[in-house]
């Protein structure tokens, strides 16, 4: 029973960490007013990066090269919708038809795989000790995935930038009323690139905690559809770091229950239901069944400085 | 004199975008071609070869040809989808969910029911949109009711139908057997093919049927007008008397509707059952990239189709003739749709290069 327990939570908490940090990235780049669904190709795209990285160096050199690529995806995205003020939704599926392809087109080419790339290296656990003896806690949080302790500690740090510093704040004005926030000096096109390009930081992170994190090796199209759960879990969590947090963990647990569903014994209930669970809750959430969930108001609005 | 004035540059504004709704499209297009070659070159693969495969492999032969049309039938609905809620100022990007419950639903008719064909065929069509229609109709409530972005909405509802649809699908619905998939529908539910040894089946005429009709309701019928005036400006809509909310929850039904016609389709033409989904195949999301190349346009949309119905066909025979990953297909639709989506920076462009030209008398 107690085991059961242990390993629900600690798959739980694995499970919930990519949504983590791909839902802070999402959380950066609405509070500025971009919308980005590119998150599930950008995950799916820095997976592919950190899995190659690892491959032909070290994973933490592929972790590195994940962010980088995940940066430069997400420049993309900010270039064309908010330079080229081109629609924001528009973008975000050109990035994902494109992150498909072009995962899928390198996996065939360097592998010569369709499916799936061979084993590589991974980023192992890390071990906390004295935490670790501690009965279920100790299971839970005593050895588990860095990415794990890095979303955790990036819940907090995100916290911090976005409620506590200056930058915070002008990412949020930007992203509630640009034109007041252009009244009184700040670069509203400046600080939503800077919050576009750190939201491909976390998609990136995301990707590798993904291939090489819960995994060894990256599979084809491996991100399908956490991108999209994670906005979601951004969503339910009212674009809070906290509240992201802890809607991710809520979906991570009906992951974990899903996949443990056979040793803990719950198999009357279908998979497929507790797989739907985290969008009907996001979905209740929005329509205000379980507290009402609102947008940053310039959200997915492109912004036209006024012509003097 | 100063009415001849506006009427002369809205003439030549109406002139600009006309040609701009043509130029952008081709532009983009090319440029998607020559990014796919570039990434031709790289593996060392000839890209002019590979694209006469490309091309033969659909206008080659007859056979071709067909397989062709029967990828571009699905596409035809889903960009009409799109399409349409362009129209109305929304973005229904829940196309794969729509197409999904609608393939349950029409394959559910066709094989629960023992009808005549004249009402069996009619029925399972009709119960087909009316599930589609569902799934994008609740999208338009709660953006017409509670404002609700339908981005968030129809992404969600894509999920929901996935699991949903494979719950249904491989568990009450599922066939005795070890196939994932219900039972076969009767010969009285199924879309006749009319090329015998083809798979290409009426489904396509019923689509370009469907897209006439459509260019029909949006500019002839006064529902279609109400649904342009939102588009433009919906507060000026109201302000004029159109209900908007209800026209978004129409709007929303019929774009679900139409989404979900490709699944009854590929359901009723095509697989004669619904088979339990692994994933979504992506006509909802290719429907995106099909509305913009025709510019909302259904006459627009169907070329559109064609030519994401040729891209798709050709991919498998330049993978296994030229040794070009099939990938490579959806970079090129990749570029394509960001180029088309930049539509502003072509006007920019093309205004400074008009403002060098023309000098200082012009720029005003």
């Amino acid at each position: 029973m107690l085991a059961n327990l242990t390993a629900l939570l600690s798959t739980t908490l694995r499970m919930a960490t990519p949504l983590i940090l791909a839902a802070l990235g999402g959380m950066f780049s609405e509070r500025s007013g971009v919308i980005n669904i590119a998150l599930e190709g950008i995950m799916l795209i820095g997976a592919f990066t950190a899995m190659a990285g690892s491959y032909f160096f070290s994973p933490w050199i592929g972790v590195l090269g994940a962010v980088i690529v995940g940066m430069i995806i997400a420049a993309a995205h900010a270039l064309v919708s908010i330079s080229f003020r081109a629609d924001q939704i528009v973008s975000g599926t050109a990035i994902n038809i494109f992150a498909a392809g072009i995962t899928g087109f390198l996996l065939r080419l360097i592998f010569g795989d369709a499916g799936q790339s061979p084993s590589v290296q991974d980023v192992g656990t890390w071990k906390i000790p004295f935490i670790k003896n501690i009965p279920v806690i100790g299971g839970v949080f005593g050895e588990q995935i860095p990415f794990v302790y890095i979303a955790l500690i990036l819940v907090a740090v995100s916290y911090w930038i976005l409620f506590k510093t200056p930058f915070g704040l002008r990412i949020r004005s930007v992203g509630e009323h640009p034109a007041a926030a252009d009244s009184v000096g700040i670069n509203v096109i400046g600080m939503r690139y800077i919050a576009v390009i750190m939201s491909g930081f976390f998609a990136g992170l995301a990707g590798a905690s993904l291939s090489i994190g819960l995994l060894d090796l990256f599979v084809k199209n491996m991100s399908s559809g956490r991108g999209f759960i994670a906005l979601a879990a951004m969503i339910f969590g009212r674009w809070t770091p906290h509240g992201a947090m802890l809607a991710a963990l809520l979906f991570g647990f009906a992951d974990a229950l899903q996949m443990l569903a056979q040793t803990i014994g719950l198999t009357f209930v279908p998979r497929q239901f507790l797989l739907m669970a985290p969008y009907i809750l996001t979905i209740l959430a929005l329509t205000g069944v379980i507290g009402r969930s609102t947008p940053p108001a310039a959200d997915g609005e492109p912004y036209i400085k006024e012509e003097v | 004199m100063v009415d001849k004035d506006i009427s002369e540059k809205k003439a030549k504004y109406l002139q600009e975008q006309h040609l701009v709704d043509f130029i952008v499209p081709i532009i983009s297009i090319i440029a998607g071609l020559i990014v796919g070659a570039i990434f031709m070159l790289i593996i060392g693969a000839e890209p002019i070869k590979a694209y006469i495969v490309l091309w033969n492999s659909s206008f080659g032969s007859l056979r071709g040809f067909g397989e062709m049309l029967v990828n571009t039938v699905p596409l035809i609905f889903t960009g009409l989808a799109v399409a349409f809620g362009f129209k109305i100022g929304l973005f229904n990007i829940g196309g794969d969910g729509q197409f999904l419950v609608s393939y349950l639903a029409a394959a559910y008719i066709g094989y629960m029911f023992q009808l005549p064909m004249y009402i069996h065929l009619p029925f399972a069509l009709i119960a087909g949109m009316i599930a589609g229609g569902i799934w994008g109709g609740i999208a338009g409530y709660l953006k017409a009711k509670l404002g609700i972005h339908e981005v968030i909405t129809t992404i969600m509802f894509n999920y929901i139908a996935l699991y949903l649809v494979g719950y249904l699908a491989g568990g009450p619905l599922k066939a005795e057997g070890l196939l994932p998939a219900t039972p076969k529908i009767f010969d009285t539910a199924k879309l006749p093919r009319f090329v015998p040894t083809m798979r290409i089946h009426y489904g396509i005429f019923l689509a370009l049927a469907v897209a006439v009709l459509i260019y029909y309701i949006l500019w002839k019928t006064t529902f279609g007008y109400e649904v342009r005036a939102t588009g433009q400006n919906p507060d000026a809509a109201q302000f004029g008397g159109i209900n908007v909310a209800r026209n978004m929850v129409l709007a929303m039904f019929i774009s679900g509707a139409l989404a979900g016609l490709a699944g009854t389709t590929q359901a009723l033409g095509l697989e004669y059952r619904a088979y339990q989904p692994f994933g979504f195949v992506g006509y909802g999301f290719t429907g995106i990239a099909v509305a913009l190349v025709g510019k909302g346009h259904p006459g627009g949309v169907v070329l559109g189709a064609l030519l994401f119905g040729v891209l798709s066909r050709g991919a498998m025979m330049m993978q296994s003739m030229v040794g070009v990953p099939k990938e490579v297909i959806e970079i090129i639709q990749a570029i394509i749709i960001m180029f088309i989506a930049s539509e502003y920076i072509f006007k920019y462009l093309a205004r400074k290069w008009r403002e060098r030209k023309g000098g200082v008398a012009d720029a005003s």
